[in-house]
């Protein structure tokens, strides 16, 4: 008998060459897929069939809200000294619940540094992101529970990660046809657009017709340098040169966001292939916490951007909707325990000492690891024997 | 007791491992049809499909990239770099990501990643082809680096490199890929991370790997009818370093020599050097002496062999050694 093969990436050079026409999936003409305006509107769209029902945007609101609480407090706790760095995501709320919200639990998100909102919209606890910036960790959770990878902090490699992960879910499928068809997705930005493994991972994904969505979250900013120097083109527009679908959705815009990240992960779930989504969007707070933005970009700029506020636009709808005071006044009191919490969850968190950097270095026992292990021992209890406290 | 090239060792290694792992796949750039341009994985494609050996683009950071995707989901990818020289785009995905993830887990997650590397010069090749790497990634903790000396070690090793919880670079000295020799397949491997003693002696040790072993063996046959006993150890693992038999070699003949074909710089030979010393300074007669390549780029194929070590390069250091 046979032994069943991965069907190979279907291919039409023609229709993939022109880059403006794309017959087999919806697009706006506008260019950039947006259901919700600042306004708080509805507009129409293609993608319309992939979109939360109107009941589910009290949801979407309210993680979108704790999150950006979440990152506020981060912030405070960093300039009062208790994080070695943080990584603001202002501004992001939308792109990151709203795709994080079309992932199935059978999905896998691979992350940069900044996807706070992904991580606990995916079941990572809030106060475990921190420990990265706590330095008490380089992880800080365990991805296998929430499907959630760690952090990764040079930048793009994550993006092959999440391609051969893909290329392990399909052999999955392959052997287990009964098992959840699934996808991932890889996180990365306009600056990391240009590094090479992204590119790499394009190719890859491509060539193998791998179940992955790349979603890149145009922020404008990678810290000082505008996107216009990463690109000439709209970063969605690259998809075409590997030959898969790219869209650029308001990233502002929780419900184009879902829509769009829905769309997309149900077509590479069943084989359609890759997917790249441009979220644009802003990163509304600096870079991270060692970061200025004052020194490269204007502030018209940045209040240009605060009229589009994810937030503002949903609130609009939903109090134009007869969405209560009651229910923006329990999600301020819920976002008031959520801080506390995370400020006393980061206060008693504990290092957990070289000796656990020792036994982690390796999965299996290494001879020079244990001989340096012991030196270090031997060194540590010659400051007891000797009275000094340590 | 079958004999084989150390090709075909590995490319039998190759068959045993996927015939017993079902989440092994093999990946690299032309292993297809091809078979691989030294055709260590020749066959095996026709065997077990193009699923398992995957002819990859021709991207080494998305070979070793996509290869942690997969081994993250549960497989157990190995890679093949083409040639020694072209590990470098890789370089970031291996010592960043490859490396580190075990520890950035917190012992969550493995990465069993196997990476197969040609490496080594002596071919008469062009730039890029003949280099020896291994210091680079011996540096960054993480990674365990293996290199087979013989056809049995080779068909051996790539197999406990495939069940190896952490990931490990196997260097293969592609100059000795035709050099036959007997295959057990049935022995009880002894551990890819220790050292062997290939020939026992009592006035001065050679410690080499890969590709230098059979040279050492020339140089201890040589000294030998000069009436010096020499004792060759074929280091086999570069990380880690099986010290202990390198340090009871010594103590007992009171001088060692290290050989490789990479730079002395910077390099393994150095690492050794400073361990020996420090473990058996009182009984060391002589420096411990290195014999290896030049503080140059791998120079030019028509002056290579004024680069490489060989016997009487050796031999020469040997001379001194024994003269202390």
């Amino acid at each position: 008998m046979a032994t069943p093969r991965l069907p190979a990436a279907e291919f039409d050079a023609e229709e993939q060459l022109d880059a403006h026409h794309l017959p087999e999936f919806p697009r706006d003409p506008s260019g950039m897929v947006q259901m919700l305006t600042p306004e708080g509107e509805l507009s129409g769209s293609d993608f319309r069939g992939y979109a939360a029902a109107e009941e589910e945007l009290p949801a979407l609101y309210r993680d979108m809200y704790l999150i950006r609480r979440f990152d506020q407090e981060s912030t405070a706790l960093q300039r009062q000294g208790e994080l070695a760095l943080w990584v603001p995501m202002r501004g992001q709320e939308a792109a990151q619940i709203g795709s994080a919200r079309a992932m199935l639990a059978q999905d896998y998100a691979f992350p940069t540094y900044r996807e706070h909102g992904v991580a606990v919209a995916r079941g990572v606890a809030p106060a475990d992101l921190l420990k990265l910036f706590r330095g008490v960790t380089n992880g800080g959770w365990n991805p296998k529970d929430s499907n959630f990878h760690l952090y990764t902090l040079v930048l793009a490699a994550q993006c092959l990660h999440a391609v051969g992960y893909a290329m392990g879910m399909q052999r999955d499928q392959l052997a287990e046809q009964s098992l959840p068809k699934a996808a991932t997705m890889a996180y990365f930005g306009d600056g990391a657009s240009s590094e090479g493994d992204v590119h790499e991972a394009m190719v890859f994904a491509a060539s193998f017709n791998a179940p992955a969505v790349f979603f890149c979250q145009n922020n404008h900013w990678a810290i000082s340098v505008p996107t216009e120097v990463q690109s000439r083109v709209p970063l969605a527009h690259r998809a075409h040169g590997y030959g898969f679908p790219g869209i650029r959705v308001d990233g502002n815009d929780v419900l184009a966001v879902q829509a769009v990240t829905r769309w997309a992960l149900d077509r590479a779930r069943n084989g359609g292939g890759p997917v790249l989504i441009e979220a644009f969007t802003y990163r509304m707070s600096a870079h991270t916490t060692a970061d200025d933005p004052t020194k490269y970009r204007l502030a018209a700029e940045e209040e240009q951007w605060v009229s589009r506020d994810p937030l503002t636009r949903v609130e609009h709808r939903l109090r134009a909707t007869g969405t209560g005071d009651d229910f923006f006044r329990q999600l301020e009191e819920e976002s008031v325990q959520l801080a506390a919490d995370l400020r006393a969850s980061v206060l008693s968190m504990e290092a957990p000492g070289l000796e656990h950097r020792f036994a982690t270095a390796y999965a299996e026992a290494h001879p020079l690891i244990q001989e340096e292990l012991q030196a270090w021992r031997d060194y540590e209890a010659g400051f007891d024997v000797e009275g000094g406290a340590r | 007791m079958a004999v084989m090239t150390i090709a075909k060792a590995i490319n039998e290694g190759l068959r045993a491992a996927l015939n017993t792992h079902p989440t092994a796949l093999l990946m690299g750039e032309d292993i297809g049809d091809l078979g691989g341009v030294y055709r260590v994985t020749e066959g095996l494609k026709a065997q077990f499909g193009p699923d398992r050996v995957v002819d990859t683009p021709l991207a080494e950071s998305g070979i070793i990239g996509t290869a942690i995707g997969l081994a993250l989901r549960g497989y157990r990818p190995i890679c093949e770099i083409q040639f020694d020289g072209f590990v470098f785009p890789a370089f970031n995905q291996i010592t960043t990501q490859l490396a580190k993830i075990h520890t950035r887990s917190d012992g969550l997650l493995t990465a069993p990643v196997v990476i197969r590397i040609p490496y080594g010069g002596g071919i008469g090749s062009v730039e890029h082809h003949s280099e020896s790497p291994e210091a680079l990634f011996a540096h960054t903790a993480g990674l365990r680096i293996i290199t087979p000396s013989n056809a049995h070690d080779a068909y051996w090793m790539i197999q406990q490199a495939v069940t190896c919880a952490d990931p490990v670079i196997v260097f293969e000295p592609k100059r000795r890929y035709w050099l036959k020799g007997e295959v057990d397949v049935s022995a009880v491997p002894s551990s890819p991370f220790q050292a062997e003693v290939l020939r026992e002696g009592t006035d001065a040790t050679i410690v080499a790997y890969g590709p230098l072993v059979p040279v050492a063996l020339a140089a201890a046959n040589a000294a030998a009818e000069d009436g010096s006993s020499v004792e060759v150890i074929d280091l086999r693992s570069i990380s880690p370093i099986d010290f202990d038999t390198v340090t009871t070699s010594v103590l007992k003949t009171g001088r060692l020599l290290v050989a490789h074909e990479a730079p002395t710089f910077g390099g393994i030979g150095g690492e050794i050097a400073a361990r020996i010393t420090e473990r058996a300074f009182l009984s060391l007669e002589a420096p411990v002496t290195r014999v290896g390549g030049f503080h140059l780029p791998y120079p030019t194929a028509r002056t290579e062999e004024h680069y490489l070590p060989d016997l009487d390069r050796i031999l020469h250091s040997l001379d001194t050694v024994l003269a202390y």
